[in-house]
């Protein structure tokens, strides 16, 4: 890709994730949420291998953090619905946590912790499914 | 009892997504983490079957109590019939998974293996246990999807191509469930198949009821492969690995298409003559063509996957009859003994299928073929092999002293006694037939000497593979038990209730 082509996507990218972020922090107050987010933060990183070319980038290796990263956080996200089991409880997907008040940013218990594991999951598998691609057309050239 | 009904779908998720992380460090523990949770499920499920109250246990997830009568969360529901339809899950997983320790060995990438057969099992698990029509959605998703990938696990040119068809047809079968919800959601305000249930026993709109009755059969008997939708499975399941295969004809076509078709239309629906008179023809039709289909076949699994289809068409039958029957207001008891017929014939039809399945797997271990006309006189290299699947081919064909036979019998009586016999001749003819195929069957695999690398020898497979075979075996003659009137009385008799006694049984459930 031509400079111009790469200078703009790394000024870009950066404010893409930042706004993920938001999407996913706000997923319990506005519109969005996890998943919304998540497809946001995906999409910063493909644009930074789209626009660099996956030469520059060791791909393989990312291939493997993307997908540890992904299975963390399902790990991440059962853990939390079942804590209330372990803490005796005995609910799935209780509430646990003080739910503060409506509007504010840290409020609705357990919530936005599962926006931010569900954020987590799927940027990585997003990313995870792209670079699979990648991949398997660079080992079809090869 | 009631605090452990989410493990069914927390624990296989937990395996499936630990394996990842610590199976590339760890050299077998995809392999124990996996048997350990198919174990733990098993027990748990026949210590419900042998706690001995039988009675219906109602998880509110997030604890989220109904208010005045309705229910706002989305509900699991552990009661007699899904206790029935874990057991039969749980067993066939734990003994495919035990078979794939050694098989596997074959392919590469089993992290993935694993992880995809755990996801796919928690989601059968969520389908069987949930009460509410949209997460039954989703765990039918999770289901298929793993197993499409599971379907295309070698990735040879024929898997894929099979993964593919499987996938186009999946995905018109998803569209027509989802579609369908959105009319039952529209028209009722909600999704709990209980309170869904008591709206549409006091309405009026049968127009509308029964497009969406069409639909869900269309959807769901895609998924079960009964016969106007069956394209997708012969492909699929000779194409799989032979675990799959075993799973996939053993549990999946059952747990995602045939208990969500019996579920819906007794718990949900009114029971009405015309969706009666439509799933007893389509079972008789899936019956009749299915083994007309399999007795012409050369590929072992391919032959194995058209007995399926002619299987499933006995328990669609039975418990068609059992609707027809209700329907026409007939004895409650015949009633009662049609649909026991057709709920036995499901549990004989997983072991011994699966049973077939991994005996065709293990040929294929040995010989890498499944062309019947290159095997020949494996009855001496392969003795354990032979001699279960020889069991297996008795109970499918409805030999006497095993399961299969029973099964039949109870169909074909309830079907003379409620004066349906046309049925009850198209049901003797059809296994007979069965029988004719399987001998096929034993003649080509393991008696026909004339082959000519019959001189080269063969050992039999590794000792887990004869181990779960065995088992299975054992299971094929030990489920013929169930026909002993108090034994039936316990395990099956409460399954049938909860199909027949809907009224007074569900307004317990609304009120939990």
């Amino acid at each position: 890709m031509s400079p111009i082509v790469k200078k703009v996507t790394q000024l870009v990218s950066g404010i893409i994730f930042l706004y993920g972020i938001y999407i996913i922090l706000h997923g319990h107050l506005t519109p969005g949420g996890g998943f919304a987010g998540g497809a946001i933060l995906a999409g910063s990183f493909i644009l930074l291998v789209l626009a660099f070319g996956s030469d520059v980038l060791r791909l393989r290796t990312k291939e493997e953090g993307s997908s540890l990263t992904e299975s963390l956080a399902i790990l991440a996200f059962v853990l939390m619905a079942t804590m209330a089991m372990l803490l005796g409880t005995k609910i799935f997907f209780s509430n646990f946590l003080p739910k503060g008040h409506i509007g504010e940013l840290i409020s609705a218990g357990v919530i936005p912790l599962y926006n931010i594991a569900v954020g987590i999951e799927v940027a990585a598998a997003l990313f995870t499914i792209f670079l699979a691609l990648v991949i398997y057309k660079e080992e079809i050239t090869k | 009892m009631d605090k452990f009904i989410p493990l069914f779908v927390i624990l296989p998720l937990i395996a499936a997504f630990l394996i990842p992380v610590f199976g590339r460090f760890l050299k077998a523990f995809n392999k124990t983490i996996t048997l350990l949770v198919f174990l733990t499920l098993l027990i748990l499920s026949l210590f419900y079957l042998f706690a001995g109250s039988q009675a219906s246990f109602v998880y509110h997830i997030g604890g989220w109590k109904p208010v005045n009568g309705v229910p706002i969360a989305i509900c699991f529901l552990l009661d007699p019939f899904s206790g029935f339809m874990l057991i039969i899950i749980n067993m066939m997983a734990f003994l495919s998974t035990l078979y794939s320790v050694s098989y596997m060995t074959r392919y590469t990438g089993e992290n993935y293996y694993y992880t995809l057969f755990a996801i796919m099992v928690a989601g059968l698990n969520g389908v069987v246990i949930t009460g509410d029509l949209f997460n039954l959605y989703v765990f039918l998703e999770v289901t298929v999807i793993a197993s499409y990938a599971l379907v295309a696990f070698g990735t040879e040119k024929e898997e894929l191509e099979a993964s593919f068809k499987y996938q186009v047809l999946g995905g018109m079968a998803t569209a027509l469930i989802l579609f369908s919800i959105g009319m039952i959601y529209w028209y009722t305000k909600t999704l709990n198949i209980f309170d869904i249930s008591a709206i549409l026993k006091d309405s009026s709109d049968y127009k509308l009821i029964e497009f969406t009755q069409l639909m869900l059969i269309a959807g769901f008997g895609l998924k079960a492969a009964i016969m106007p939708f069956h394209g997708w499975l012969p492909d699929a399941h000779s194409s799989a690995p032979s675990p799959i295969s075993a799973m996939l004809s053993g549990v999946v076509i059952k747990a995602a298409g045939l208990y969500v078709i019996f579920r819906l239309f007794f718990n949900m629906f009114e029971i009405s003559y015309v969706i009666g008179i439509i799933i007893t023809v389509i079972g008789t039709l899936s019956m009749v063509v299915g083994v007309f289909l399999a007795i012409g076949q050369w590929d072992l699994k391919r032959l194995l996957a058209y007995h399926s289809i002619s299987q499933m068409g006995y328990v669609i039958l039975g418990v068609g009859m059992g609707m027809l029957i209700l329907s026409r207001n007939g004895s409650e008891a015949l009633a009662a003994l049609a649909i026991t017929g057709g709920l036995f014939h499901l549990i004989n039809h997983a072991v011994f299928k699966g049973l077939l399945f991994l005996n065709a797997g293990s040929i294929e271990y040995r010989l890498n073929t499944r062309d019947l006309k290159h095997m020949g006189g494996l009855s001496a290299s392969m003795p354990l092999t032979y001699s279960t699947s020889l069991g297996a081919s008795m109970a499918i064909s409805g030999i006497p002293p095993f399961n299969g036979f029973f099964s039949k019998l109870i169909i074909i009586v309830a079907a003379i006694q409620a004066r349906y016999y046309v049925l009850a001749l198209l049901a003797v003819v059809v296994s007979i037939i069965t029988l004719a195929s399987f001998l096929k069957f034993q003649r080509y695999a393991f008696y026909n000497t004339k082959v000519e690398h019959e001189k080269k020898k063969y050992r039999d497979v590794p000792f887990v593979m004869i181990l779960s075979m065995v088992i299975m075996a054992l299971l094929c003659l030990g489920l013929s038990l169930l026909i002993i009137p108090d034994v039936r009385d316990n395990v099956l008799q409460p399954a049938v209730d909860v199909l027949m006694r809907k009224n007074d049984y569900f307004i317990n459930i609304l009120n939990m």
